[in-house]
């Protein structure tokens, strides 16, 4: 399967309430909390699309949309 | 040839019986003197009519199983005594708020505590109303005769689905155990209120706590195409916790002025020599048995005796109890406890020091002779 | 059918606080749904009362938000009453052993098919930071200022000694281990415990210095480690995670249904 692409990483500021474990646990180090505390993607390149963010985001307020077939 | 729907049943047998009548397929219960016949009964009934019987760890958990049943469309019951339904009131509360429709059965024994377990009583009264915490309503029934548990049983079914709420059924020990001759009612005799499901499709906002015109809240199951929150919080029509004070107040109303404010439709009640009788006794429950047979004994001899017997106890009926006893010189309750009707009817007469109580305390059921005893001490004339 | 369209999005944000363990557990359970395509009708999700329990009102399923302790009970009503509906019964530690305990040895005696999870974060947070009775010897809450004498009972070894037929626990650090255990519990049929580490920084972390969620989850990781595993063995304190109970016992439901058959055909 070739490396999955990101499309979209998505993060609903006004859910997300500044935890900072999706910038904690990030393999690629892309998110940091904001002068607000809410969850940025600073260095979306290094996004490996691994989705752990997503997935331990206690707010919901993570996606990650990856290239499908046809979106290329 | 012996009629076939004769019966010579036990009271809590007849109980069973009426709520499968009454349309009754979830059951849940727990042991308790002395209305494990009950449970008994269903347990070997129920599965016949592919109805479920559950017997739970726990009266708490036995209330709060037919709550759920009910949710999914089921006409539900459960059956304890007077230390389990102490241990159901939280959970009737929640039926309460949440407006769910079931039946729970209290066949009185002596307390407070463990009591007299099998000795009748009727203590639990007051309880059946004030044992929840907070402002409510509650519906209540009795009987003082197997015909009558017949009839009571069946209309607690028709009412809870009627106002959506939970209605108890208060029997005693006395009536409980004693077996009498009872006429079944044929299918279809008796008119049955159908749970009243909502027309609105899939997909449609469907407000499972929003009346109609007529106030009835029609349901729809769990496993159906509405889904919806239910919770014992306070909430808006859509079920969902808020503690908006328009809210608030607005289905407390709802939860206390449905029934409340339907105290006639609800009121039931048996008038024996009303019309002129200067002394009424005020019974209900197996209490109205002796009662009954004092008055008939007293009117054969002449004497201007009254029965009002009551069949609903909550909402208490003020208004007709003041009315039907408005020419009456002397008012005695008679029921086995402290006085817990005496109460109430005291304050619906606008003359409450006319109100005597004839009771009896002791586990031992009240007898006409000691009804007649206390008549005598009231209208002056000696034991 | 992203998580999204499980979710009453109308109520987000949630109400629980910054880094709790629930939304975690919330999102894992999502995707379990989500990985079994089960259509949200047929899902009734029974909770109790606290900060766990809310979750119900979060979720587009069939939701009931019962009373403290007695959400199985409920459950059981529900699942008797229309069997083919899956019963997902979320409940705080404090809910479901402390008051909840005698409807929990019963439920998973009965081995009916409602899978039960057991969000654990040892306190009980909605009142403000009790020691709850999964806290532990020696920790300190608010109801607990000098240190905690009560000992904690293991809750896999609890389900297991009282039938549950599927038992099993993980943390919301190990995420991808929790989706797929509740996926798992979900298809058991019988009842399942799933029982969840979940961090409760405000009270539970903040109370014992352990530091913020992040801290919380990083001991999740370091303080556990797969059942069986050569760790456990050279480090009792370990707290295993997996799968510790899948058999196949007889449903409740299903012995109910026998009853009905016996009963209809003697009638």
């Amino acid at each position: 399967m070739g490396k999955v692409k990101l499309k979209e990483h998505i993060i609903r500021r006004d859910w997300c309430k500044g935890c900072g474990i999706c910038v904690e646990f990030c393999p690629g180090t892309v998110l940091e909390l904001d002068e607000m505390d809410r969850s940025v993607a600073v260095r979306l390149e290094d996004c490996i699309c691994c989705k752990l963010c997503e997935n331990r985001c206690p707010d919901l307020a993570i996606e990650v949309l990856t290239m499908g077939p046809d979106d290329e | 040839m012996m009629n076939e729907n004769v019966k010579f049943f036990q009271g809590n047998e007849t109980c069973a019986e009426a709520a499968l009548y009454a349309g009754l397929d979830f059951f849940a219960g727990y042991p308790i003197t002395p209305s494990s016949e009950i449970a008994e009964h269903l347990s070997h009934r129920l599965p016949q009519i592919g109805g479920k019987f559950l017997q739970m760890e726990d009266e708490i958990a036995s209330i709060c199983a037919i709550i759920g049943a009910s949710l999914t469309g089921h006409k539900v019951m459960t059956a304890t005594s007077g230390p389990g339904f102490s241990l159901m009131q939280e959970a009737l509360g929640y039926a309460i708020m949440t407006e769910i429709p079931c039946v729970i059965v209290n066949v009185q024994r002596g307390g407070p505590s463990t009591g007299l377990p099998t000795h009748a009583s009727q203590g639990d009264v007051c309880q059946t109303q004030w044992g929840t915490h907070g402002d409510h309503a509650i519906i209540a029934l009795t009987a003082s005769n197997h015909q009558d548990v017949f009839a009571m049983t069946v209309d607690a079914f028709n009412l809870a689905e009627t106002y959506r709420t939970p209605v108890i059924l208060l029997f005693d020990e006395v009536v409980g155990h004693m077996r009498e001759r009872l006429i079944l009612p044929k299918k279809g005799e008796v008119p049955l209120v159908k749970r009243l499901r909502t027309s609105v499709e899939g997909g449609v906002d469907y407000h499972p706590y929003l009346p109609r015109e007529d106030g009835r809240l029609p349901m729809s199951d769990f496993g159906g195409v509405h889904r919806y929150n239910v919770t014992g919080l306070f909430h808006d029509m859509w079920g969902f916790p808020s503690d908006n004070p328009r809210i608030v107040q607005d289905l407390l109303h709802q939860l206390v002025d449905k029934i409340n404010n339907n105290v006639h439709q609800i009121a039931r009640l048996k008038e024996y020599y009303l019309e002129d009788a200067t002394t009424i006794l005020i019974s209900y429950g197996s209490s109205a048995r002796s009662a009954l047979h004092v008055v008939e004994n007293h009117r054969l001899r002449g004497d201007r005796l009254g029965l009002l017997e009551l069949q609903t106890l909550w909402p208490f009926p003020y208004g007709l109890i003041r009315e039907k006893c408005v020419n009456a010189k002397y008012i005695v309750v008679v029921e086995m406890n402290m006085g817990q009707i005496l109460r109430e009817v005291k304050m619906a007469v606008d003359q409450p020091e006319k109100v005597f109580l004839a009771n009896r305390i002791d586990g031992v059921f009240i007898t006409p002779m000691d009804i007649r005893n206390l008549l005598g001490l009231i209208q002056g004339k000696g034991v | 059918m992203p998580i999204k369209d499980y979710i009453r999005e109308r109520y987000f944000p949630h109400l629980w606080c910054s880094g709790c363990g629930h939304g975690i557990v919330l999102g894992s359970f999502l995707r379990a749904i989500q990985q079994l395509g089960l259509s949200k009708n047929e899902i009734v999700m029974v909770s109790g009362i606290g900060c766990s329990s809310r979750i119900t009102g979060y979720v587009d399923f069939h939701t009931l938000h019962t009373l403290h302790g007695r959400a199985l009970a409920f459950a059981t009503g529900v699942k008797m009453g229309l069997p083919e509906l899956n019963i997902i019964v979320p409940m705080g530690d404090g809910d479901a052993l402390a008051i909840g305990g005698n409807h929990f040895i019963h439920t998973a005696r009965r081995n009916i098919d409602i899978t039960a999870i057991v969000m654990n974060n040892r306190i009980y947070g909605m009142t403000g930071g009790q020691f709850s009775p999964l806290s532990g010897y020696g920790i300190k809450a608010t109801t607990a200022p000098y240190f905690n004498i009560d000992h904690d009972f293991d809750v896999v070894e609890l389900a297991t000694a009282a039938g549950a037929s599927f038992v099993a626990r993980t943390t919301t650090y190990h995420e991808k281990q929790l989706t797929n255990i509740i996926t798992k519990a979900i298809q058991h049929v019988g009842f399942s415990v799933v029982e969840v580490l979940t961090q409760c920084p405000t009270y539970f972390g903040r109370k014992n210095d352990i530091g913020s969620a992040v801290d919380m989850m990083k001991l999740y990781k370091e303080k556990t480690t797969p059942r069986g595993s050569k760790a456990k063995k050279e480090n009792p304190d370990l707290i295993e995670r997996g799968i510790f109970v899948q058999k196949e016992m007889p449903e409740y439901c299903n012995e109910y249904n026998k009853i009905i058959e016996k009963a209809m055909k003697g009638h």
